[in-house]
């Protein structure tokens, strides 16, 4: 049991680790000190100077985050799923190609991407702005709904499309009456994942955006390098972070409701 | 079914990985474009003094966060895959939970607390370990504390995920036969989740090599890496040849230890699949006889 002891306090320094940073963030952004090295009492003075009209740019920023994510998740969700029927459906050379296609895009760090795209919209003469943001998102969100479609697949069984078949339905009714609504979930998680990696990206966006294009992380780097109202961005964090986990705690409880639901229209 | 995903990721992927590729065998023209031709001036460039030393840095900084991340998720994961099933999913949600938000923000957050005003400095300074002259931020240690910070959920997960597949009761027969909980530990259990760690080393080590967010915002002017002079040889310099050739190479610095991983998995894979075809045989002829 020693070990066990040890491996435990291990795991409690690593949770204290893990969040020391982020309530320090959120007790400064109530924190009146500018540093927050002190406490200098209590104040919501950052929460009003966010809303202030002087910091409109922060919530447009905000807007075109969630639009591009929106347009990323819509498109990458399509391709993603068309990427991993095919997958799954054929084998041979083709495929092959396919396949490294899509995971290559995985396991390449950002900046490769950022860099490589950035040099052929220079090569081909095209303008940075919403719509070279818009194609980067796309781009590296495909992968990942991809997988996450491909090892729902794996379950899938044939035999389901196939019995669709024999009772006439053609192959576009099986598609979306069949085939769509089991993966659904997968696509679902897939495309989660695609709009919460669109809405953090910042590297890529960084490498590919133009002027009028800055998305949310991009405004905060700003504010950051040119050391401008630091505290704001700790009360913009503070509130990210309540919806973060606002966000993650809903989905979570949906989530263990679900199979309860399903037993009990099964029964 | 194939042509959209294949055409989309070849036009946006495949094509501008092979132009960067390409732009490193091309030579920087003064007016910030670039000259006509090919030729091998920009890779002899790479051996300007500078260059080799971020290279260097940048490797050490992520084997040594690599280390630190799977050093730390082993008892970790051990001790959560310990836990109740209740406890299990609450604790591990709760690692998961600062990764879900948003990254700038969490290296924002370690630049505050490391600043010579912030949090860290004034514990440590009433502690009596620092002084007002102690630099907590901008060098190449800040880096690694907040690449750890960062990367630790990735070494934490697949290393976990082993470990809950794991036999616990294995470390007990050990400890019955005499050894010690740290032998059990390192001969036992560490093997035993060897594909996590393989998977964690991957997911820690590739986005370190690629770090760019980090060095540039607790990293100082003599800590750059890899990904710093990608973007100022982008952007400041327009020297669009040096930017490629460095990203050549960090992909090479990703594709070695991916092939690497690559072929450590295959191997064991064979490794068992002798070693269960063996011990079929085995009882096959102990049966016969």
């Amino acid at each position: 049991m020693k070990k066990s002891a040890a491996c435990l306090i291990v795991l409690c320094a690593v949770l204290v680790f893990l969040y020391m940073p982020i309530i320090v963030l959120i007790v400064n952004s109530f924190n009146a000190s500018k540093f927050g090295g002190e406490w200098a009492g209590f104040t919501f003075k950052w929460y009003e100077a966010l809303f202030s009209p002087r910091n409109r740019e922060i919530w447009l920023s905000f807007k075109r985050s969630l639009y591009v994510a929106g347009v990323a998740t819509l498109f990458s969700c399509i391709l993603g799923t068309t990427a991993a029927m095919a997958l799954n459906r054929w084998k041979g050379r083709l495929q092959t190609a396919h396949y490294a296609l899509v995971y290559m895009p995985l396991v390449m760090p950002e900046i490769l991407m950022g860099i490589s795209l950035l040099m052929m919209f220079t090569a081909l003469d095209v303008r940075c702005g919403m719509t070279t943001v818009m194609i980067a998102h796309i781009t590296f969100c495909v992968s990942y709904v991809a997988m996450t479609v491909l090892a729902r697949l794996q379950d899938f069984d044939d035999r389901i499309t196939e019995a669709a078949y024999d009772l006439g339905a053609g192959p576009v009714y099986t598609f979306f009456h069949v085939s769509l609504p089991i993966l659904m979930p997968g696509i679902v998680a897939g495309g989660l994942l695609a709009f919460t990696l669109s809405i953090d990206d910042f590297v890529i966006t960084f490498f590919v955006t133009g002027t009028g294009a800055d998305t949310l992380p991009l405004k905060i780097y700003s504010m950051i390098k040119h050391s401008r109202q630091m505290p704001v961005i700790n009360s913009l964090s503070t509130l990210m972070l309540a919806f973060t986990c606002l966000l993650v705690g809903v989905s979570r409880l949906v989530a263990s409701r679900r199979p309860g639901k399903r037993l009990r229209s099964a029964a | 079914m194939t042509a959209p995903s294949f055409v989309w990721l070849a036009l946006f992927f495949a094509i501008p990985t092979v132009i960067v590729l390409s732009m490193a065998f091309r030579a920087a023209a003064p007016d910030g474009g670039v000259a006509p031709g090919f030729t091998l001036q920009t890779w002899r460039g790479m051996a300007n003094p500078n260059y080799p030393a971020i290279v260097w840095r940048t490797l050490w900084i992520s084997a040594a966060t690599t280390f630190l991340c799977v050093v730390l998720s082993l008892p970790c994961a051990y001790a959560i895959a310990r836990m109740k099933a209740k406890w299990r999913a609450a604790v591990a949600g709760m690692i998961m939970l600062p990764f879900w938000t948003s990254f700038i923000v969490r290296v924002f957050a370690w630049r505050t607390l490391l600043n010579p005003e912030g949090f860290l400095q004034a514990v440590l300074m009433s502690l009596g370990l620092a002084d007002k002259s102690t630099s907590l931020n901008y060098n190449s240690a800040a880096i690694l504390v907040v690449s750890v910070y960062s990367f630790l959920p990735f070494a934490i997960m697949p290393i976990y995920a082993a470990a809950e597949k794991f036999d616990f009761s294995l470390i007990e027969a050990a400890r019955d036969l005499g050894a010690k909980s740290f032998f059990a530990f390192r001969r036992i259990f560490l093997p035993g989740v060897r594909r996590g760690v393989v998977s964690a080393v991957l997911m820690v080590f590739i986005p370190a090599i690629g770090s760019y967010v980090i060095p540039d915002l607790v990293g100082g002017t003599d800590s750059e890496l890899i990904g710093n002079k990608i973007y100022q040889r982008t952007f400041p310099d327009r020297n669009l040849p040096h930017a490629s050739a460095l990203a050549s190479l960090m992909a090479i610095a990703v594709l070695v230890p991916l092939a690497g991983a690559a072929w450590v998995t295959k191997r064991q894979e064979e490794r068992e699949a002798k070693r269960l075809a063996e011990a079929t045989s085995r009882r096959m002829a102990g049966g016969a006889s």
